[in-house]
């Protein structure tokens, strides 16, 4: 049973992603989406974040990322997918769940 | 496969609606079926067909509509998150005795049981939030 998590707020506005890391199962994937690209960057407190979380795989919506200028940004091994990646992964994983 | 997406957010708001459309576009264009779309909450704004957005922003009404058009879909409007904000259609307009309704083309008002029935029959439900 795999969970792809969505966490659509920026890390320095709210908890969500947080919340979703420390419940995140091993081998489940949180796409950051929105706002919530923000957790993908680099040169910040969170960033450290997902480089000590090994077992999960992080994605970014690449559409986001560039809409906020920081595809130069990104931390090192997350997957920048497109809308069409965001579909796939949804359908790779059984269920959704979205840290509003 | 079956996807349905429950849309929790107004048009305009922040991003949430925008990115239900694209993500809904995307699953079309990847052969999935989207079962149903159930706008809940401020989510019912999208639902309105008086709204004027300038000619140069994106148009999600109209968006919403066209894809309903194309691919048939089931866009369902919750009737007491509608009913709270003044969103109303023709029937509910002369059941309530109003003067007025405002539902785009497209759009069908029903109550929560389709929420849970899209979360039984498809094989995906997807939020979009804010």
């Amino acid at each position: 049973m795999t969970m792809l998590h969505t966490v659509n707020k920026s890390p320095f506005e709210s908890k969500a992603f947080d919340t979703c890391l420390g419940l995140a199962k091993s081998g489940s994937t949180i796409l950051l989406i929105e706002d919530g690209v923000y957790a993908a960057t680099t040169g910040n407190s969170v960033a450290d974040k997902i480089k000590n979380t090994s077992d999960i795989n992080f994605c970014v919506l690449g559409a986001d990322a560039q809409a906020r200028g920081i595809e130069a940004k990104l931390a090192e091994g997350i997957k920048v997918v497109d809308y069409e990646g965001f579909v796939d992964l949804v359908a790779e994983h059984d269920t959704v769940q979205a840290w509003l | 496969m079956k996807i349905a997406l429950q849309i929790n957010e107004g048009p305009y708001q922040h991003q949430a609606a925008d990115s239900a459309i694209q993500f809904t576009k995307a699953a079309l264009a990847r052969g999935h079926e989207i079962y149903r779309v159930f706008f809940y909450h401020d989510g019912v704004n999208n639902a309105t067909r008086l709204a004027i957005p300038p000619q140069d922003d994106r148009n999600l009404y109209e968006k919403w509509s066209k894809l309903q058009k194309e691919h048939n879909l089931d866009l369902v409007v919750c009737i007491a998150a509608a009913q709270r904000r003044g969103m109303i259609d023709e029937d509910e307009m002369k059941r309530q005795g109003k003067d007025a309704n405002n539902i785009a083309e497209g759009f069908r008002i029903s109550g929560l049981g389709q929420l849970i029935e899209a979360g039984i029959e498809a094989d995906r439900l997807i939020v979009f939030g804010a």
